[in-house]
């Protein structure tokens, strides 16, 4: 019988290809794309045609066009509850969340997932550029980095389970964007030319201190500027307007630039600083995920490459378990910026070994 | 095996309906404003569906306004009705909290424009009591709508009483009939509706065309600026053979009703029995006060959209909720509106029966609607803790 497979459609160029080779390799293929909010979830009339609903309407008629059923699916509560309402508490505790990573885990790989078994699909597609690999001597599936190292997306893949890995298929881990393009274009998809997209989808404009000030409804309480000692320097606007590393729009005029080191919530206090300031060696991570090794059996202290955020390069460091959800990451050498909330994912070569929360 | 039990989305055509219209296809394909011969034949043609429509409703020609369909005639009613209110200073409606997004839209869009909405509460099992509206009656009370049978739970409101109601304290009153026509008994003038609106596609005739009824004196409002067609009232050329189709379904419809109702409430209430049986369902609206096609479900732990595709991977084609342009499904507004709470709405199943279903397909539904109930529920993590008692059942 024919393996079938359900397509995360987003309506962008990706997917629209992914879903294009799955259906030539012979699956038997159903399109979806998930709703993930309503229009009043993020602050928009109910009336105004958003983006969103014209990226349904692609995505739709490229499913269409390949000869393949499409669906929406209303994961609207579910997405506010595991992605929006934790994206905002991320920022309210003075940390930098990565909504993409969560969305990733709790919708695509868990809830599409379980709609595909019980509609008796045995693989949910998306247009990730990374790879799957089984390892046939340890009997572990791998993920490993998309040979377009430029779009490598396997850092906000880490959190994936093994059970999750052997029912997902990334059609696109092979291939160039360049060529993903070509074959859109050369399909004549309306995808084809499509921006990538680079803002958070359900905070309109990137003006994200906004949108949580509308989601809590409450205006961020301002506070003080402190510097390394304590000295106060002025005030700040709330402290979910800042993230680590920060030079613009602190308001502040120093002789040396300024930075922001350090977020205290409890505080409601913003430290800044000199650039030197920013590096640091070590760092803790929780909320850890094992890929190519079972957490059980790893071999602590392990020497990995270290990734701590999505456009970074990727560093030599010593990674050791400190309790069983708990690791220390040692840099060899001072890094920029570590920052609370986002991931941090280990590396040994292409092989992604896991990952897991800066805290 | 294709069993389509989405009637109240839309019917199969009647063979009666389609050769009824294919003349005006292509013989009698004239402009009725034309004034040569086939022009005039066009024309006679939709005088006599304007004639046959009113006599099945109980109300003269001139009362009859074809336009594009159920949306359209709701859209039309209610602003007229507004116009008219807003010359005598009278700028509140009353309706209810389940009415069709035809109606509960357009009347978002006056109350953006300082009309006051007053919307009854449904009840538990989606029936309102008259006595709710003449309290609802205010002295600045320029219409009353209320849906005469429900799109989704299938109830059937007392639309004679409200109908007395309003017309003793001198309020206009719509109802959208667009679930009932065809299907319940309608005689405007008994009923005292000033106002109804129907569309064919929902008794097997073709879609794309309605009408609205609005008592003699009622001064419509033009929702469309154009030619003179239908009294001014709706500009653009008359959808002649869909005019003929509505016509000769809604005829058809109404010879039939009673035999047509009795076989499908039979049907209807073989389905609801079968259904029932699952634990820990519920049947949605009253299980009398209902449309004799209507059958709708909650189901602890399942969500519809998995049920719905898993039903029709069998053939079975039903629909859960309601719509949106998008297609997905949103919990619908009118079970949310009868108490069902937002996880509960989520797991809704609409079954709507027509006269041509069969005893087999219903006994194969029931079976199907079964073991897809229960397959899903082995899926469920809301289903297995509520299984193990770490939450507790909402439907008992």
């Amino acid at each position: 019988m024919r393996k079938k497979a359900i397509i995360a459609m987003s309506g962008g160029v990706d997917s629209s290809v992914a879903a294009y080779l799955t259906k030539e390799r012979g699956f038997e293929c159903i399109g979806a794309t998930m709703k993930l909010y309503d229009n009043e979830d993020i602050g928009l009339p109910r009336g105004h045609t958003c983006c969103s609903l014209d990226d349904f309407e692609d995505a739709k008629s490229i499913a269409y066009r390949i000869g393949i059923p499409h669906y929406v699916f209303n994961f609207s509560d579910l997405f506010c509850e595991k992605v929006i309402a934790e994206f905002v508490s991320a920022y309210l505790n003075g940390a930098t969340p990565n909504p993409c990573i969560d969305c990733n885990r709790f919708l695509k790989f868990d809830k599409l997932l379980m709609r595909a078994k019980e509609l008796n699909c045995d693989y949910v597609v998306t247009g990730h550029y990374a790879r799957i690999e089984k390892d046939e001597t340890t009997g572990r599936y791998l993920l490993k980095k998309a040979a377009d190292s430029t779009k490598d997306q396997s850092y906000v893949l880490y959190s994936m389970t093994q059970e999750q890995l052997s029912h997902t298929l990334f059609p696109l881990g092979g291939y160039r964007k360049t060529q993903v393009r070509e074959i859109a274009e050369r399909l004549g998809f309306c995808t084809a030319k499509k921006h990538d997209s680079q803002d958070i989808c359900f905070v309109p404009n990137g003006r994200y201190a906004e949108f949580i000030e509308k989601y809590t409804g409450k205006s961020s309480s301002k506070g003080d500027f402190l510097d390394a000692d304590g000295n106060l320097l002025g005030r700040h606007g709330g402290i979910i307007r800042y993230t680590i590393g920060q030079r613009k729009g602190l308001g502040i005029s120093a002789k040396k630039p300024l930075y922001v080191t350090k977020i205290d919530p409890a505080a409601n206090t913003v430290t800044l600083g000199r650039e030197e300031m920013l590096y640091s060696k070590r760092f803790t991570a929780s909320d850890l995920n094992f890929i190519s090794v079972a957490a059980k059996e790893a071999d602590f202290p392990m020497r990995i490459k270290a990734k701590i955020r999505y456009r970074g390069p990727e560093q030599p460091a010593t990674l050791t378990r400190i309790d069983t959800d708990l690791a220390e990451i040692a840099f060899d050498e001072p890094q920029r910026a570590v920052t609370k909330g986002q991931a941090v994912v280990f590396y040994d070569g292409d092989v992604v070994v896991g990952g897991g929360t800066i805290r | 095996m294709q069993i389509y039990l989405d009637n109240a989305a839309t019917t199969k055509m009647s063979k009666t309906a389609i050769e009824a219209m294919l003349p005006y296809m292509d013989g009698i394909y004239a402009n009725p404003s034309s004034l040569h011969l086939l022009g005039q034949q066009a024309n006679e043609a939709l005088f006599h569906a304007r004639e046959k429509i009113a006599g099945l409703l109980g109300c003269d020609a001139g009362e009859i306004t074809f336009t594009s369909g159920g949306s359209e005639a709701d859209n039309q009613a209610i602003v007229s009705a507004a116009r008219i209110g807003e010359k005598q200073n009278k700028k509140h409606i009353i309706s209810t909290a389940f009415e069709h997004h035809a109606v509960l839209h357009t009347l978002e869009r006056l109350e953006r424009e300082g009309f006051e909405v007053t919307l009854l509460d449904v009840n538990e099992n989606g029936v309102i009591h008259p006595r709710q509206v003449a309290e609802a009656i205010r002295p600045d009370t320029c219409l009353v709508t209320v849906m005469y049978a429900n799109n989704e739970i299938g109830t059937v409101e007392p639309i004679a009483e409200i109908g007395q109601i309003c017309r003793e304290k001198g309020v206009l009153f719509h109802t959208d009939a667009v679930q009932a026509a065809g299907h319940l008994k309608i005689d405007v003038k008994e009923q005292n509706i000033d106002m109804l609106s129907l569309s064919a596609h929902k008794f097997h005739g073709p879609k794309g065309v309605g009408a609205l009824y609005a008592r003699k004196g009622i001064r419509l409002t033009s929702l469309m600026e154009g030619g003179a067609q239908e009294r001014g009232k709706r500009a653009g050329t008359e959808n002649i053979p869909g005019i003929i189709g509505l016509a000769a379904a809604f005829e058809e419809a109404c010879e039939n009703i009673d035999r047509n109702a009795e076989k499908t409430t039979y049907l209807r209430d073989m389905l609801i029995a079968g259904i029932s049986e699952i634990p820990h369902s519920i049947l949605n609206g009253d299980a009398k006060k209902r449309l004799p096609g209507n059958v709708n479900f909650c189901f602890e732990g399942i969500e519809g959209e998995s049920l719905l595709l898993c039903l029709s991977d069998k053939g079975v084609y039903g629909s859960s909720g309601s719509a949106c342009t998008s297609g997905s499904l949103d919990p619908s507004h009118v079970l949310l509106a009868i108490g069902r709470t937002h996880d509960i709405a989520h797991g809704s199943l609409r079954l709507t029966l027509s006269e041509e279903n069969t005893e087999e397909e219903i006994k194969y539904t029931i079976a199907a609607v079964k073991e897809i109930v229960a397959y899903l529920r082995g899926f469920s993590p809301v289903w297995r803790d509520c299984v193990s008692g770490k939450k507790d059942f909402i439907i008992k």
